[in-house]
């Protein structure tokens, strides 16, 4: 394995371990992956996932920044996420196998966030920063430099209440 | 018109395959037509010259609304994603 992709592998890891995720076993298959998150690193500035077509616009492509916004609900539906970087703890253990999964991102990108968010936070003493990765909830003023569980960073995070 | 890779082999009926050059699925998905040794044609979408990925876009949306990746035409029946038994079926 290339040094830069060794390097990645070894990072992504120990954050998806101590986060309760799992990279994809089949290393092979992984290496391919983050062989092409880094080229989309190279060419777009942003970890765009290697099986869907960034538009090389950062803020139309937030919802597909790896881990994408995605990945949990495909973990819990399908044991793995769209491109099978992640997979369940049953992929991990051989109950179940890895295969192509159905795209979940809408034709047209992420939702809007919701809109009515100010309306609702009047009662409380701190807003409600929600990752729209893993689902983290924190109440403050500025969501965290980077996700507690997931550690992906606070660009990441949208206003919950 | 879009500018397609060739690769030769058996003519079972036209196929097309819409991948990206970094995704692990579409990677399966063309070595899985070399070992049929099908004659197919194939486009990378992330590495076309920008003046062409609306027509890619455009050619693509026509098979599969989703323009998900792989997206496999065979004899004008799109299959999605990297299946080999419906890649079979299809091919007939």
């Amino acid at each position: 394995m290339e040094e830069k992709i060794a390097a990645l592998y070894t990072k992504l890891k120990q954050e998806a371990e101590a986060g309760g995720y799992h990279l994809n076993p089949d290393i092979d298959f992984v290496e391919d992956l983050l062989s092409g998150i880094t080229k989309n690193q190279a060419r777009y500035g942003y970890m765009a996932c290697p099986c869907r077509l960034a538009s090389g616009q950062k803020g139309a492509d937030m919802d597909i920044i790896c881990p994408c916004f995605y990945r949990d609900e495909d973990l819990q539906q399908f044991n793995m996420c769209y491109c099978a970087l992640y997979v369940s703890n049953k992929i991990v253990s051989g109950e179940e196998e890895t295969h192509s999964i159905p795209d979940r991102r809408p034709p047209a990108g992420a939702p809007n966030p919701p809109t009515d968010v100010t309306t609702r936070s009047n009662s409380l003493p701190f807003p409600v920063y929600r990752c729209q990765v893993c689902g983290y909830l924190c109440a403050r003023n500025h969501p965290p430099e980077a996700c507690p569980i997931c550690k992906v960073s606070a660009d990441r995070f949208e206003r919950f209440l | 018109m879009l500018n397609m890779e060739h690769v030769p082999g058996k003519d079972v009926g036209k196929i097309t395959l819409f991948a990206l050059s970094t995704c692990g699925w579409c990677a399966k998905t063309k070595k899985f037509l070399d070992k049929l040794g099908v004659e197919y044609s194939y486009i990378y979408a992330d590495l076309l010259p920008e003046a062409d990925s609306e027509e890619l876009k455009q050619e693509l949306s026509r098979w599969n609304p989703q323009e998900s990746f792989p997206t496999i035409v065979i004899k004008d029946k799109p299959v999605l994603g990297y299946d080999r038994d419906r890649i079979l079926e299809t091919i007939g």
